[in-house]
């Protein structure tokens, strides 16, 4: 983290509690963000993520909690009052109005003259790269720029918080690239509060200092991405992050994953967490010796293309995934159903609390 | 522009024409009636077209009388319009963006004009408005004013006949129309009055102008509720419709002359309306 949030004036930021409740659903989210700070929020669909962004925005009615922006009440002004910038997953460019006057929307709706707020949109337009385009219709721009017309109409209302709902999730896979260094290049140059939603965690690494990882309508972890990248502390958050995780019991050298006694790199006690990256497993037809690893016996139950290797699904005493190269699946004649040894160096494996 | 979709346009209308499969034979029972059904439509019309005293068209449209009638048709129906402008549009957005209890009972309501007979409509309107009427005698007796039998009594018969086609249209396009960009517009600090104005209305300005050009044409061709409630007076409250049913009375060729001029106006508004609304149905 590179502006931890207790160097900070407790009154700046944003500081929330958010509770939704709705039949079959509970949102109960604690939120700390600082000024100048972005924050990932992370998770699978239906964790809640944009229902938190609608709350903090005011779209959603909160059934308990609090929102202070810059040591203000926010939950107590209605949407248009609180002065947030929000970019809409979809942009939601107003169709009938110009890119300019979508970015002029703002400004005129604070009550300035059309003129200003045109000086205003159209500084905000030069800023995005889009001087250009000020006269045309959002129908007629590209998914990246009305990606960046949308965020220059948020900033426009000067927000002390700006909301982003999966910015990047309308673009192709070219223009995401590009449009995610513009995105982060302009969320640096952003002073207030920034909170953003994404279910891509290299979304999340490249654009904010900090993940919140949300799952069933709670936080489930939080932390730096590097902090979250290796320790991850639910299967989903492994799984994007792509690591075997596990949870059992440490008495110091080793974790107790059910039946299997597991060597690690770092010494724990008690409930804890065993995580190693599918690449660092190795398999062999028939028992290995040497160097002291982290041996069992598996069953393969699957084999799949992942990226240029090849994804082998395990399953045994614990189940993980193995990334082997085509070469080697050759070389051990790898099917499922198949019985194999697999293996794990202990300077590979890494322990920590649960 | 690179080959991304835009994410703002309207969804692509597909032709009905390309449903695919194998052309089979019609079935008689459903072609015999179809035919006959169409000649119902259309031959009362084409014989309106037939007995029309061609030759003496020029004359008999440019009587006084005539004109009269239509301009004062066509002023009516203007003004009833606006008024179902004015009143219309905001309750149809009462009733499409808000909850309140009692929302439906209202929605039924405003409908009842649609299916009650317009002699019905004249009726009741005399009952309220009518010199001795709930409200009409307090208008009379607080500002001397009194509706029935005057021109302003047109205006209100057919404005309280076309007034439900307006709404009902209204309401169907803010449905229809994506309320997310009411609340993009709320994030960007507009009051919901800003919002209406400024976003709202824009968007459903192909409903709103499909909605008015119904009730224009409802308005237009209003009879039952604007004799009982603002009679027949020649230059006052003779409209069109009116002005053809005396006439067929009195003089049936001018009934047909007169006949004439409305299904023309009607095949234009029609024409008018082709790409917005007879296409949809």
């Amino acid at each position: 983290m590179n502006r931890p949030v207790q160097d900070r004036p407790p009154h700046g930021g944003l500081h929330a509690r958010l509770v939704v409740e709705r039949p079959a659903f509970r949102l109960d989210v604690e939120l700390e963000v600082a000024a100048g700070e972005v924050v990932a929020l992370l998770g699978p669909n239906g964790a809640g993520k944009t229902t938190v962004l609608r709350a903090l925005a005011g779209l959603t009615g909160l059934t308990g909690g609090s929102i202070t922006l810059d040591g203000r009440p926010l939950h107590t002004l209605p949407t248009e009052h609180r002065r947030i910038g929000m970019v809409f997953q979809d942009y939601l460019l107003f169709p009938h109005l110009s890119a300019l006057d979508n970015v002029a929307f703002g400004p005129r709706s604070d009550g300035a003259s059309k003129a200003e707020a045109r000086r205003t949109a159209g500084e905000l337009l030069e800023r995005v790269g889009l001087a250009e385009y000020a006269a045309v219709r959002p129908g007629r721009l590209s998914g990246g720029q009305a990606q960046r017309v949308a965020l220059a109409r948020a900033l426009a209302v000067r927000p002390r918080l700006l909301l982003l709902d999966e910015p990047l999730a309308a673009l192709d896979a070219h223009t995401r690239l590009e449009i995610r260094a513009q995105l982060r290049r302009h969320l640096a140059d952003f002073d207030g509060a920034t909170v953003l939603v994404t279910h891509d965690p290299l979304e999340a690494m490249v654009l904010a200092d900090r993940l919140i990882v949300v799952e069933h309508g709670s936080v489930v972890q939080q932390g730096t991405s590097a902090e979250v990248a290796r320790r991850p502390r639910t299967d989903y958050v492994a799984r994007l992050v792509g690591l075997n995780l596990h949870r059992g019991h440490g008495d110091g050298a080793h974790v107790k994953v059910g039946e299997l006694l597991l060597s690690a790199s770092d010494h724990v006690e008690g409930p804890a967490f065993v995580a190693f990256a599918p690449a660092a497993v190795a398999l062999y037809r028939s028992r290995p010796d040497g160097s002291p690893r982290n041996l069992w016996r598996a069953r393969i139950d699957g084999i799949e293309r992942h990226g240029d290797n090849v994804r082998v699904h395990l399953d045994g005493p614990i189940t993980a995934s193995a990334d082997v190269t085509p070469a080697a699946v050759a070389d051990l004649d790898l099917s499922p159903g198949q019985e194999i040894w697999a293996a794990v160096k202990a300077t590979e494996t890494h322990a920590y609390p649960a | 522009m690179t080959t991304a979709t835009p994410p703002v346009s309207a969804p692509g209308r597909t032709s009905g024409r390309e449903r695919g499969g194998v052309p089979g034979r019609l079935p008689w029972p459903l072609v015999i009636p179809a035919l006959i059904g169409l000649a119902f439509l259309v031959l009362p019309l084409a014989g309106l077209l037939v007995r029309a005293p061609w030759s003496t068209l020029p004359q008999r449209l440019a009587e006084p009388q005539v004109l009269q009638a239509l301009r004062l048709s066509l002023v009516t129906a203007t003004v009833a319009t606006a008024v179902c402008l004015l009143l219309g549009v905001p309750l149809a957005w009462l009733l499409a963006r808000t909850a309140f209890p009692g929302r439906r009972l209202i929605r039924a309501l405003v409908t009842v004009p649609l299916v009650l007979p317009p002699v019905v409509g004249g009726v009741a309107l005399l009952l309220v408005l009518g010199r001795r009427g709930l409200i009409g005698s307090w208008l009379e007796a607080a500002f001397g004013l009194s509706l029935p039998f005057t021109t302003a009594g047109v205006v209100v018969a057919e404005a309280f006949v076309a007034m439900p086609f307006l709404v009902i249209s209204v309401e169907g396009a803010l449905r229809a129309a994506d309320a997310r960009f009411e609340e993009a517009a709320a994030t960007l600090g507009a009051s919901r009055w800003t919002v209406f104005r400024r976003v709202t209305l824009p968007m459903i300005a192909p409903g709103v102008a499909a909605g008015a050009v119904l009730c224009w044409a409802r308005a237009l061709g209003e009879f039952g509720a604007t004799i009982t409630f603002a009679g027949n007076f020649p230059g006052t409250t003779q409209t069109m419709p009116l002005a053809v049913y005396l006439a067929l009375e009195t003089e049936p060729e001018a009934a047909v002359v007169l006949s004439l001029v409305l299904l023309s106006v009607s095949v234009v508004i029609l024409a008018g309306l082709r790409e917005r609304w007879v296409s949809r149905i």
